[in-house]
C-alpha cells in the first residue's frame, strides 16, 4: 500500500497527513491526529460510534476513505466547543442528564446530536428518534438521551 | 496481598503506623449473646484499611477498588461513600480501580456485586479510618474523641475551630490497622452524601473527548496488532505464505505464529487491518469439527437431544395423591442464545520489557487474568502487571480476556514496543462466548380459590460461565497454540437455575436443572439463567392468573408474603394505573427479587400490536428496591438501561449459526434496538436507608422480558413462549 499527502481540515484547522489514499479518515483521526471522540465500532457505517461533521452534517467516519476528504470541513467531538475549557450546549446537557452508563457511544450520539438541532433546534420526540437512528447505544440509555436533546438551549 | 504490600512500600517508604486495637470496657455478656457485626465480603479477604484507602500529603483521600468501571458507576459510589464516612468533600477523593499492583483483589466485577463487595468494604474501612484519626487526633488536640469535631478533612475542638488536618494527624504514615467489628457507621441523619444523586464525573470527562478507554491509550512507537481467526471454533491453520504478504504489505512488521495462533503487526493500523484480510483469505485452514446441522427452527429440538448432567434444585412438599395429568396447567418455552454485543470489540494493550509484561485491559477481572495468563506463559504471576482501564460496556463475560490473553502473546513475540489490539466487530459477533440457549417447562396445579398449590418446573441450558479463573483452556488463543490447551470443565453450572425457584409461596415444589454441553462457545451474560428463568416463571404466572380468573397484580400478591415484595408490586400498580392507556394497547407485569437475595424489582409493559403483527413497545415502568440506595441516579440509570437492553434481547435478538460459522456477524444480521424502538421509561425506587444495599445492576433483566411478552398477549390475545418475540409472534 503506497502512501501519499493529503490536507485535510479538521477541527478549523489544517492539518497535512501522509496515508494510504484508501485509510478511512477515523484511523487518520484517532492515530495520526490522535483525537479520541471518534471511536471504532464496526467499521461497517451500523453503529455510529464514529461518527463526525462533514460540513455540519453527522458522518461516520470508518468507511470513508482519507482521499475523499479533502476538500470538506471535519469537526470531531473536540471541536464542537469554541475553546478547550468549554463544552457545547449539547455535551452540557448530556452530562447534565447523565445520558451514559459506559459512554463508548456517546461521541456518535453528541455529533447526531449536534447535526438534528442545527437544522431543527426544536424537534419533536420522533424527529429526536429519526435523527439519532443511526446509533447504537447497548447500556440503554436512549430515553435518557432523548431527554438531554429536549433540554437543549442553543 | 503481598504484591499489594510491596508495591506500596516501594513507591512510598514513609513507613507505616498500626495503632493498637484497646478492647473497651469488658461486657458482662458472653461473645455469643453480643450482637455479631458480620464485615463486607471484600474487608473480610483484605482486612487493613490502607489495603482500601489512603490520605494523601495534600489531604486529600485516594480509594482503592479492585472492581472495574464498567458503566455501573462504581467509581462514583465508592467515592460517595468514602467522603461520607469520612466527612470529606468528594472532590477530594479519587479512585483508583482494579489493577494487580496496586488495589485489593476482589475477584470479578460481576452479579450486581460492585456494591455490596467493593463499596461497603469501603465504608466500612471509612468508617473504621474516621475512629482512628479520632483516637490519634484526642491527645494532640488535648480532648477526649467526644469533645472533637470533624469535617473536610480536619479534626478540632470548639477551642480549636480551625482543627488539624486528616494528613497531620498522620504525619506521613497510614492506617495498616485490621478492620475489626463493630464499626460505627454514620448514623442515617448525618449522611448528606449517600442517598443523594451524584452526578458521575466520568460523564463529563466522556463528553468532553478525554481519553477515557483502554482504546484510547497511546504509546511511543506503539505497534497495531490484528488476529486471523480460523473458519471455525475447531480448525487448524495448514499453511500460510509469509512471504507474499510480507510482500504485499511492506509496512507490515511481522506475522506471528504459534501453531494455529496466526497475527500481523504493523506500526500502521490500516495496514494491520488490510494484511489481516489478505492473510485471512490466502491461509490455508482444516475444519476438524463443524458445527452441528441444524433444520430451521428445530434447534430447542437439537439441544433437548443431547446427552444431559441432571440435578435437583428444590424437592419440598408432597407430590403424592392425585396426579392424573389433566388438572396441571403446563407450558414449554424457549431462548435462543444472545450475546453481548458490546458496542466497541475488545481491545488490550501489552508490553513486555525485561521479563515482565504489562497488560491494560478492560477484563472484568485483573487479579483471576493474571493467574490465567501465568499458566498459559509459563511465567510467575508476579511478572505480570496488569491494569483495568474502561472498555465498552460488557453486560458479563465478553471477549475481553480473550484480548488480552492474545496481546500477551503477541508482546512476548515483540518485546519492547507497546501492542495494541483490537478485534473487528465480525471478531466480536463471532467469537465473543454468548449467554445459553434454554429451554423452560413448566407446569402447576390450582386449588378451587386459584392458589398455586403444585410446582415443577425443569429448565435444560448449558454452562453460565466460563470465565478464566485460572485455567488457561478458557483463553480463547490458548485453544489454538502449538501446543494447545484446551478446557472440557463444566464451568458455573449453578447460573443456570439462578432464580429457577419462584419467589412465591407454593407448598409443593420441584425443580430440575438438566446441563447439556451445546454447540457454541458461552459464557456469563448479564442476570446468568435468570433472565430465561424469569422470562418462563412470570410469563407462566401470567398464565395461571388467567386459568384462576385473577387480575395478574393481585395473583402475585396472593402468593407473596414478604412485605417487600409485595410493595414493589403494589407501587408499580399505582404508577400503571395513575396513567391513561390508549385504546388498543396492552400491559404486561412481571416481579423478581433477583438471585431470590438481591433488589426486589417489578416491571410493567405497554405495547400496541398493529394487523400486520408489528409490535410497538411504548413504555416500560418499574419499582425497584435494592435496600440502601447510594446512588439513586446511578440506581436509576441501571434499571432503566437494564429495562431497555432486555427489552432487546427479548424482541429482536438471537444468535445464528450454520456447520462452519456463526452467521449473525454484524449489527445487520444481529439487529438489536434503534432509537425509533426505544419505549418511554419510568423507574420509581423504593429507598430503605436503615436496610443493607443490595446488588441492582441486573435486576431488571428477567422481570423486564415477561412484562414485555404479556403486554403482547394482553394487546391481541397470542401468547408467545418462544424468542426473539419479532420473530415468533
Amino acid at each position: 500500500m503506497d502512501t501519499a499527502t493529503f490536507r485535510i481540515s479538521v477541527n478549523r484547522k489544517a492539518h497535512i497527513v501522509e496515508a494510504a489514499p484508501a485509510t478511512p479518515l477515523l484511523y487518520v483521526l484517532r492515530d495520526i491526529l490522535e483525537l479520541n471522540g471518534p471511536r471504532f465500532g464496526c467499521g461497517l457505517a451500523q453503529c455510529g460510534a464514529c461518527m463526525v461533521l462533514m460540513d455540519g452534517n453527522a458522518v461516520p467516519s470508518c468507511n470513508i476513505p482519507v482521499q475523499a476528504v479533502t476538500e470538506a470541513e471535519i469537526t470531531t467531538l473536540e471541536g464542537l466547543a469554541p475553546d478547550a475549557d468549554t463544552l457545547h450546549p449539547v455535551q452540557k446537557a448530556f452530562a447534565e442528564e447523565q445520558a451514559a452508563q459506559c459512554g463508548y457511544c456517546l461521541n456518535g450520539a453528541i455529533i447526531s446530536a449536534v447535526a438534528l438541532l442545527r437544522n431543527n433546534p426544536k424537534p419533536n420526540d420522533e424527529e429526536i428518534r429519526n435523527g439519532m437512528q443511526r446509533v447504537l447505544c447497548r447500556c440503554g440509555t436512549q430515553a435518557r438521551m432523548i431527554r438531554a436533546i429536549k433540554k437543549v438551549e442553543l | 496481598m503481598k504484591t499489594l504490600q510491596t508495591r506500596r512500600n516501594f513507591i512510598k517508604t514513609t513507613g507505616c503506623l498500626t495503632i493498637g486495637f484497646t478492647l473497651g470496657a469488658v461486657s458482662a455478656f458472653p461473645d455469643v449473646l453480643s450482637p455479631v457485626q458480620e464485615l463486607p465480603r471484600g474487608l473480610r479477604r483484605h482486612t487493613s484499611v490502607n489495603a482500601w484507602l489512603e490520605i494523601l500529603p495534600d489531604g486529600s483521600l485516594r480509594v482503592y477498588t479492585g472492581k472495574i468501571e464498567i458503566g455501573q458507576g462504581i467509581r462514583t459510589a465508592v467515592a460517595q461513600v468514602a467522603a461520607e464516612e469520612l466527612y470529606m468533600k468528594m472532590n477530594k477523593v479519587q479512585v483508583v480501580i482494579a489493577d494487580t499492583d496496586r488495589t485489593p483483589d476482589e475477584g470479578y466485577t460481576s452479579g450486581s456485586g460492585s456494591i455490596e463487595g467493593s463499596a461497603m468494604s469501603v465504608r466500612y474501612a471509612a468508617a473504621y479510618a474516621r475512629q482512628k484519626l479520632l483516637e490519634l487526633a484526642a491527645p494532640r488536640l488535648n480532648a477526649p474523641i467526644a469533645d472533637l469535631w470533624i469535617s473536610e478533612g480536619r479534626i478540632g475542638t470548639d477551642k480549636n475551630s480551625s482543627g488539624i488536618s486528616f494528613s497531620e494527624v498522620l504525619d506521613g504514615r497510614q492506617i495498616e490497622d485490621v478492620v475489626r467489628p463493630p464499626v460505627q457507621l454514620k448514623p442515617r441523619k448525618e449522611r448528606h452524601i449517600i442517598g443523594k444523586p451524584v452526578a458521575r464525573k466520568d460523564i463529563y470527562f466522556m463528553v468532553a473527548a478525554q481519553p477515557v478507554f483502554v482504546h484510547n491509550l497511546r504509546f511511543p512507537a506503539m505497534v497495531h496488532a490484528r488476529v486471523v481467526r480460523p473458519p471455525s471454533y475447531k480448525a487448524k491453520l495448514r499453511s500460510i505464505d509469509e512471504d507474499v504478504a510480507e510482500r504485499e504489505f511492506p509496512k507490515l512488521l511481522k506475522i506471528v505464529r504459534n501453531g494455529s495462533f496466526l497475527a500481523v503487526l504493523s506500526r500502521d493500523e490500516y495496514t494491520a487491518i488490510k494484511a489481516q484480510e489478505y492473510v485471512q483469505q490466502n491461509a490455508g485452514w482444516s475444519i476438524s469439527e463443524p458445527l452441528p446441522d441444524i433444520a430451521d427452527k428445530k434447534l430447542p429440538e437439537y439441544l433437548k437431544s443431547l446427552p444431559t448432567v441432571d440435578e435437583t434444585v428444590v424437592n419440598k412438599g408432597n407430590f403424592a395423591g392425585d396426579t392424573s395429568e389433566k388438572k396441571w396447567i403446563s407450558a414449554s418455552y424457549f431462548k435462543p442464545y444472545i450475546m453481548h454485543g458490546a458496542i466497541g470489540p475488545s481491545c488490550a494493550v501489552g508490553l513486555y520489557k525485561e521479563d515482565q509484561l504489562f497488560i491494560w485491559t478492560h477484563s472484568q477481572g485483573v487479579f483471576p487474568l493474571r493467574e490465567t495468563l501465568s499458566g498459559m506463559l509459563d511465567m510467575p504471576q508476579e511478572n505480570i502487571h496488569i491494569q483495568g482501564v474502561p472498555g465498552a460496556g460488557c453486560y458479563g463475560h465478553n471477549g475481553a480476556d480473550d484480548v488480552a490473553a492474545e496481546v500477551a502473546l503477541l508482546a512476548l513475540a515483540h518485546p519492547g514496543n507497546h501492542i495494541r489490539l483490537q478485534w473487528s466487530r465480525q471478531e466480536e459477533h463471532a467469537w465473543e462466548p454468548y449467554g445459553s440457549a434454554m429451554i423452560l417447562e413448566n407446569k402447576a396445579r390450582l386449588s378451587p380459590q386459584g392458589r398455586i398449590t403444585h410446582w415443577e418446573y425443569h429448565l435444560w441450558s448449558d454452562t453460565h460461565s466460563t470465565r478464566p479463573g485460572g485455567n488457561p483452556g478458557r483463553l480463547l488463543p490458548a485453544q489454538y497454540l502449538k501446543r494447545p490447551m484446551t478446557d472440557d470443565s463444566p464451568g458455573f453450572l449453578g447460573g443456570g437455575y439462578r432464580n429457577a425457584e419462584p419467589y412465591y409461596q407454593i407448598p409443593n415444589q420441584r425443580v430440575h436443572a438438566h446441563f447439556f454441553k451445546g454447540p457454541l462457545r458461552v459464557s456469563a451474560l448479564r442476570g446468568l439463567g435468570a433472565y430465561a428463568n424469569l422470562f418462563a416463571i412470570e410469563c407462566f404466572m401470567d398464565e395461571l392468573a388467567e386459568h384462576a380468573g385473577k387480575n395478574p397484580y393481585e395473583f402475585r400478591l396472593m402468593h407473596l408474603d414478604d412485605p417487600r415484595a409485595r410493595d414493589v408490586v403494589q407501587k408499580l400498580r399505582e404508577q400503571v394505573s395513575a396513567e391513561s392507556h390508549p385504546e388498543g394497547t396492552g400491559i404486561g407485569i412481571a416481579f423478581s427479587r433477583y438471585k431470590n437475595s438481591a433488589a426486589y424489582c417489578a416491571v410493567a409493559a405497554r405495547v400496541a400490536v398493529d394487523k400486520d403483527n408489528r409490535i410497538n413497545l411504548q413504555k416500560m415502568w418499574s419499582v425497584i428496591d435494592a435496600g440502601e440506595t447510594i446512588n439513586p441516579d446511578g440506581l436509576k440509570n441501571q434499571t432503566e438501561g437494564g429495562m431497555i437492553q432486555s427489552a432487546s434481547w427479548t424482541l429482536k435478538e438471537e444468535v445464528t449459526f450454520n456447520t462452519e460459522q456463526i452467521t449473525s456477524r454484524d449489527w445487520n444480521s444481529y439487529p438489536v434496538f434503534r432509537f425509533n424502538e426505544i419505549p418511554e421509561v419510568d423507574v420509581t425506587i423504593i429507598d430503605r436507608p436503615d436496610a443493607s444495599p443490595l446488588g441492582a445492576g441486573e435486576a431488571a433483566q428477567g422481570p423486564s422480558a415477561a412484562a414485555v411478552v404479556n403486554a403482547v398477549y394482553h394487546a391481541c390475545g397470542k401468547r408467545v413462549r418462544r424468542l426473539p418475540l419479532e420473530k415468533y409472534l
